[in-house]
């Protein structure tokens, strides 16, 4: 059994006696009724030295298929983006890695000063003039920004594409339930929200409207058209970001929204089968103080000097309880130390020529799968990194596995309203090569299947 | 180690410094190298043009106008322009500016600020789990199905109750999860309950919370021994009340020892009984909540289970419930088939939906199993004893240093692994407050204890050493207690304007306030 505990019999012997305790026992006796204590032993097993442990955990690790082992192109809402060594590093070092939230500023003006960097990050990204210091992560960010709206103008119904992301959609839904807030979809048309039916949703009693950027099926959105049908309504204009596009995509600040939130998870971070990664929370000046969560600060001590603080804490559950403008306290700190060191070694250019190579891949990667026999494209709108394809089979599930038994992983099945449709992500970890392979092995796998070929023989 | 770590925050590798003298004020005349500095941001370094990042080649033919312009973005983001080695420099040098519990002593009290075993780190990065896909197939995701099956029977196992959603991200979301399971439980009654009770030493989350899924908050006052006052909670329990949301032992670290009349009263009106799993480090394998009563349970992988803090998450605050609760509980949850297979399973229609996207934090759960597999059954029991008995030590030695008469206990004469000192005596016969005490404590090297918290004790200090401390270091701690309350006999000036050695002193928390700068100008 591995411990991290230090006590020697003789420390024990020594402390029960300062205590004034005859025994460890007492300590429990003398507080908890006997009632409810635990008499027998927790069936959990056996306690393991370390090296044990990490047998176990890696070959545990062995049974999954990492994006290591196989070529994957698998997103829909988290990517396989390669993670710089210098994010590792970072985010490792004990001072950012062990402290907890940062309640005393004079002794954690690194993790402050990590904060105030990102929220500028967040900022400059986005085109909006304000940033918390990270939320959980995407979808539960949407319905934060819902929850904000609510607080805002307390209208009873939220307006939300159907090109969210559905865990965005889900998320948005069991919140509102909570604060009773109702939740009206719109559909897609063409591949993009349906811009009638959205202007013919929102009305006088719309708390906030919502949509993806790009959407759900990889398509870029007409963010300002979306955004201008809500002007004449008390609706806040949300938006739900794909950081790594703000590339080449107009900023959400530019296009009218409000507030943009999103997954950070394309911003450096691990794909650790979907967490932790960190979201981000950015509005205009006017939603300031309702902004969830907590932000960075500059200002100087008593010497003078330049310093960083938590501040606007008066918007805070721990201030504020039932009146506070959100629940949340522990965030991802971390994971945003690690968003805001990947942009900086991007840095400013280098996010654009991101951007462009992403944009031409995906381009490339579209036409070339789109070439195939059986495959055709959901939708012709443009795209980034990411996109929609009709397969002509009856069981896109079955296309997956026959790829997968190749060592290539195609994509996301989509299941309703999509029955037929395969989402394809790219990254810039694949190149033409691998975009190469992905076509001989998904059209042997299309044309296989479509001839009810058993699967053993696929490709 | 007092020493060492007092300085270890704005020394230069290999400069010897003076030691400080606890009857001495540190005087801020030999500053630092990073407190000479004044603190730039990595907006503020780099030069145009400069960069570390090399763009992958094009290697597929270029077509123009791809994105029409209206979409494309016109200028670019005024991201930093610096190379690897600035970058490097630069957070390093950062890094150097926090406290952490690698260093020193952290009895935040509430946090449970316990060692974070590196095992956990080396596990956690290899590739199968920190480079798998959440939407992989099931069938190439067995391993981590597996892993988080069993980590959810061993903390149901801990907490005594069977079901366990692993989803929320935190906390305050597993506390949201499980007002809204409270909800749905009540209306798949038909009953539409407005109320939620709170005892007056909740966490800030349990208000907020109860705000967020639609309920009003009701409070129940606190008895002379630091628990529910009952008479209180009985004349407030009616039929309109969905839930008590209680942490046991609660945040003063008491035990309640009334807590089955307590879940009694809840139940008796029909009302759910949450627990606050904060204070969960106190009664592993020592006793449950699901058998004291308790429907519903969260978890903080980041506490209890030791995910690293991170200043300020990633957390992760699974939830554990009982059999009325179950069908209500987050989609989709890990099934094992008959053949010993792992599944997910999305068909549950009483489901109040989900609270995030994917599967939760997985790579907290990998840390989380990985210190229950070490320490096993036993084990968990002994860090909970090993908690509950540094605290009590802790606080006799502060006793036996003679500290009582300025920082008395507030509640009780033994606690569980917290405790609450009031410093209102402090403050009237010193003539220092809680704050200056915490401040000057950063003098002496450690990170001061929760202040100002739980509210209904004036002036407090909320401690928790943990189990993972030595009987050294709460010796000398308890030391630095004492000598600062003597040395505020004397002068309490000192304490009053303290810290000194840190890289900045008391900052202007007001200002930053009330003239917001929240960014870096471009």
């Amino acid at each position: 059994m591995s411990r991290y505990t230090a006590t020697t019999e003789a420390d024990l012997a020594a402390m029960l006696e300062t205590i004034g305790v005859s025994s460890l026992d007492e300590l429990f006796d003398r507080q908890i009724p006997e009632r409810v204590r635990l008499r027998e032993r927790l069936d959990l097993p056996e306690g393991r030295s370390e090296q044990d442990v990490y047998a176990h955990l890696r070959d545990l690790a062995a049974r999954n298929t990492s994006a290591e082992d196989e070529l994957t192109f698998l997103g829909a809402g988290m990517y396989d983006h390669y993670v710089p060594a210098v994010v590792d590093m970072l985010m490792s070092r004990s001072e950012f890695l062990t402290p907890y939230t940062p309640y005393q500023p004079e002794i954690s003006q690194g993790g402050l000063q990590v904060m105030f960097e990102y929220q500028t990050a967040i900022s400059e990204l986005t085109g909006l003039a304000v940033s918390n210091a990270s939320v959980y992560e995407g979808p539960s960010a949407v319905a934060a920004a819902g929850y904000l709206a609510k607080l805002t103008n307390g209208k009873g119904r939220f307006v939300a594409s159907a090109g969210l992301h559905p865990h965005s959609l889900e998320t948005l839904r069991t919140y509102a339930h909570g604060y009773d807030v109702e939740v009206v979809e719109v559909p897609l048309r063409d591949g993009v929200t349906d811009a009638d039916a959205w202007a013919a949703a929102i009305d006088d009693d719309t708390s906030a409207v919502f949509f993806a950027q790009p959407n759900f099926l990889g398509a870029v959105e007409d963010a300002e058209a979306l955004a201008a049908a809500a002007k004449d309504s008390p609706a806040v204009v949300v938006a739900q970001v794909d950081p790594i596009t703000l590339g080449v995509l107009k900023p959400p600040g530019e296009c009218g929204v409000d507030v943009a939130v999103g997954e950070g998870q394309s911003l450096g971070q691990r794909l650790d089968f979907g967490g932790p990664s960190f979201g981000f929370f950015a509005a205009t000046e006017a939603y300031l103080r309702r902004m969830p969560g907590r932000i960075a600060g500059e200002t100087t001590d008593v010497d003078g000097r330049r310093g960083f603080v938590l501040t606007l804490q008066t918007r805070e559950q721990h201030i504020r309880r039932e009146k506070a403008t959100s629940n949340i306290c522990t965030a991802q700190a971390l994971n945003a130390l690690g968003g805001v060191v990947y942009l900086s070694w991007l840095g400013k250019e280098g996010l654009a020529e991101l951007g462009e190579l992403l944009v031409q891949r995906t381009h490339y990667a579209r036409e070339t799968l789109a070439a195939l026999d059986g495959v055709e494209k959901l939708h012709e709108q443009p795209v980034v990194r990411e996109f929609a394809l009709r397969l002509g089979v009856r069981d896109v599930d079955a296309v997956v596995r026959r790829c997968q038994e190749q060592g290539v992983n195609p994509g996301l099945a989509l299941t309703e309203p999509h029955p037929s449709g395969l989402l394809v992500a790219l990254t810039e970890q694949r190149t033409k090569a691998d975009i190469d392979r992905l076509a001989e092995v998904l059209g042997a796998a299309v044309a296989a299947e479509r001839a009810g070929a058993p699967q053993e023989v696929a490709a | 180690m007092t020493l060492a770590n007092a300085n270890r925050l704005h020394a230069d590798p290999g400069v010897e410094r003076e030691p400080l003298h606890h009857d001495v004020p540190a005087a801020s005349s030999a500053e630092s190298p990073l407190q000479r500095e004044r603190a730039t941001t990595i907006f503020e370094q780099g030069a145009p043009g400069r960069r570390a990042f090399t763009c992958p080649e094009m290697d597929v033919p270029v077509v123009d106008d791809l994105l029409p312009e209206r979409f494309r973005r016109a200028q670019p983001a005024r991201l930093p322009e610096v190379s690897e080695p600035e970058l490097v420099r630069h957070y390093v040098r950062l890094s150097k500016r926090n406290y952490d519990l690698d260093s020193g002593f952290y009895p935040l009290g509430s946090c449970t600020m316990k060692h974070n075993p590196r095992l956990h780190e080396k596990v956690a990065a290899l590739a199968g789990h920190a480079r798998l896909h959440p939407l992989q197939r099931p069938e190439h995701a067995q391993g981590a199905l597996e892993l988080m099956h069993d980590l959810e029977h061993a903390l149901g196992e801990v907490a005594g109750l069977p079901h366990v959603s692993l989803q929320p991200s935190a906390g305050s979301h597993g506390e949201l999860l499980g007002v809204l399971l409270t909800r749905a439980y009540h209306e798949s009654r038909g009953e539409r309950r407005v109320k939620v009770l709170t005892p007056d030493t909740a966490h800030g989350t349990n208000p907020a919370t109860v705000t967020m899924a639609g309920f009003e908050v009701v409070r129940v006052a606190t008895n002379a021994q630091g628990g529910v006052d009952v008479d209180d909670l009985r004349a407030k329990a009616d039929d309109q009340v969905a839930c008590l949301m209680l942490t046991n032992p609660n945040t003063l670290g008491i035990f309640d020892a009334n807590i089955e009349e307590i879940a009694k009263i809840v139940h008796g009106v029909g009302g759910t009984l949450y627990y606050d799993g904060a204070n969960l480090n106190a009664v592993m394998g020592i006793s449950r909540p699901g058998d004291m009563g308790f429907d519903i349970v969260h978890y903080n992988l980041h506490k209890t289970f030791t995910q690293p803090h991170g200043g300020g998450g990633p957390g992760s605050g699974p939830i554990a419930v009982s059999d009325r609760l179950a069908p209500f509980l987050p989609k989709p949850i890990v099934v094992k088939g008959e053949d010993g297979g792992f599944s997910f399973d999305h068909d549950r229609p009483d489901s109040v939906g989900r609270l995030r996207g994917f599967q939760g934090n997985y790579g907290c759960f990998v840390r989380a199993y990985a210190y229950i597999c070490s320490l096993g059954a036993e084990g968990l029991k002994d860090a909970s004893q090993t908690a509950v008995l540094n605290a009590n030590y802790l606080l006799a030695k502060l006793r036996e240093l003679d500290t009582e008469g300025r920082i008395p206990l507030a509640f009780g004469e033994l606690c569980m692994h917290e405790f609450v000192l009031s410093g209102a005596p402090m403050k009237k016969e010193l003539g220092i407050r809680t704050l200056d005490l915490a401040k000057r404590l950063l003098d002496h090297g450690y990170h001061p204890p929760t202040v100002y918290f739980p509210l209904l004790v004036d002036e407090a200090l909320l401690m928790e050493p943990t189990e993972t401390e030595t009987k050294e270091t709460l010796d000398a701690f308890a030391e630095s207690m004492a000598a600062i309350l003597a040395e505020a006999a004397e002068d309490p000036t000192v304490a009053q304007n303290a810290p000194y050695t840190t890289p900045v002193r008391r900052l202007d928390e007001a200002g930053a306030a009330k003239r917001p700068v929240i960014r870096q100008p471009l």
